[in-house]
């Protein structure tokens, strides 16, 4: 009996991980195709490492390397996202995995720390 | 080697205690990207694992009253991203009476829907024990006013209030703009009617855009606004007749390191208002303090 309550519930935490997935996934598609207005900006992108240490290193990592349960910002995953969809993550946040909303940030700000977040991205695409 | 069940009752607690303050000096800063607002809430919540400390002041002078210093101590805690608790610490001292402490608060917040939208909604909920003396004024309800700041602190402080507060929050986020109103209710756990108040508050920072280097007197650092809050009596009495309404601009200043400076004078204009209080207040957020003490009492290996 044991041993099917432990395997219902693993099969149902797996279902819901499936569900959740990365947070970047979870952007609408209407959402993803948002440009950022402040791409390839050099005054941006160091203005975004700025608030980057300020809003996001505590959790993420001085390097973007993820500390416990806030996942690696330096990840494939971040850097094969759409700029839409990592606007959509910084407004929406989300509250139940521990992610907090950035949407007190304005706008603008939240686009700076996007052009530093894709920063490793452009540089590599660049030298290829 | 000692072994810890060997200490004497009390030495182990108090080396935690003196670890905990340890961690609080010794801690990172935070942003702590303060809202201008000293009585209306907004949805922003603290973040999960950060510790917030503040120190709330107001003064005033009551027509036919003494001039008066009231304090709140704030301790805010991000337990959850959707949960926010804060305890405070009341006190106050008045102009040829006395100084005294008043009682203290146990508040949380819970956001309700996990995504941003137009309108978002956070729930409050409010324990006080405080006394009559309390001149924190952290929100106003009922028919309060002038003539509450005027009673001496030998008769005031016998007057118990262990009340219940709740408080709908409903914030939004536009174009820069932050617009928050709160809806009041409060009740004295003994027989007394239900209580009404509210809050209203719209602000903006200064600059939209981030300056590429570190700055302090920037206009990113600076958020002006201006809150209205007032009374709005009882259950059986309920409207504006009798009861006192502020109107006050406000100004945040986040300076580097972690710590935002507030400045709101506020005006009365109703009669049954005090004229003129003016607030100030420091905020200073520790990143990650959960994590830290979590960290002092639980070793990698699991055991302690």
């Amino acid at each position: 009996m044991k041993v099917w309550r432990g395997a219902l519930w693993g099969f149902a935490v797996t279902v819901a991980w499936a569900r959740i997935g990365s947070l970047v996934q979870q952007a609408p598609a209407g959402v993803r195709n948002r440009t950022n207005p402040l791409a390839a900006d050099a005054q941006a992108r160091r203005a975004g490492r700025k608030l980057y240490a300020r809003e996001c290193q505590s959790c993420h990592g001085p390097r973007r390397e993820g500390i416990g349960k806030a996942p690696p910002l330096n990840s494939a995953d971040v850097y094969r996202a759409l700029p839409g969809a990592l606007f959509w993550v910084l407004r929406h946040g989300s509250l139940h995995q521990g992610m907090p909303s950035f949407a007190h940030l304005p706008e603008l700000e939240r686009w700076q720390v996007i052009t530093f977040l894709l920063e490793v991205k452009e540089t590599s695409a660049a030298t290829r | 080697m000692l072994d810890s069940r060997s200490k004497p009752a009390g030495v182990g607690s108090l080396c935690n205690m003196a670890a905990v303050v340890l961690v609080v000096l010794a801690a990172r800063p935070g942003w702590a990207g303060e809202n201008p607002f000293f009585i209306t809430y907004t949805h922003q919540m603290e973040e999960p694992r950060n510790l917030e400390i503040a120190s709330k002041s107001v003064t005033g002078m009551p027509a036919d009253g003494n001039r008066f210093w009231g304090e709140a101590t704030e301790f805010e805690y991000g337990v959850r991203g959707w949960w926010t608790t804060e305890v405070y610490l009341d006190g106050q001292a008045t102009s040829s009476e006395s100084a005294l402490f008043t009682g203290y608060r146990w508040e949380n917040r819970f956001r309700l829907l996990s995504h941003e939208h137009w309108i978002n909604p956070v729930l409050y909920g409010e324990l006080e024990n405080i006394n009559g003396a309390d001149k924190s004024l952290l929100e106003v309800v009922n028919h309060d006013g002038n003539k509450d700041l005027t009673g001496a602190n030998g008769q005031t402080r016998s007057e118990k209030k262990r009340e219940i507060e709740a408080k709908l929050i409903l914030s939004s986020y536009y174009r820069g703009w932050t617009i928050a109103e709160n809806f009041i209710a409060e009740k004295n756990i003994r027989h007394e009617p239900y209580e009404f108040g509210y809050a209203f508050g719209i602000s903006r920072p200064i600059g939209l855009l981030a300056r590429p280097d570190r700055c302090s007197f920037c206009a990113e650092n600076f958020q002006i606004g201006v809150e209205m809050y007032g009374g709005l009596g009882t259950h059986d009495d309920f409207g504006w007749h009798g009861t006192s309404h502020y109107v006050a601009p406000t100004v945040a200043w986040t300076v580097a390191h972690g710590t935002t400076l507030k400045v709101s004078p506020g005006f009365g204009v109703t009669e049954t208002s005090a004229r003129f209080l003016f607030r100030f207040g420091v905020f200073y957020e520790i990143d990650q303090f959960g994590r830290s003490v979590h960290g002092l009492f639980h070793s990698p290996g699991g055991r302690r």
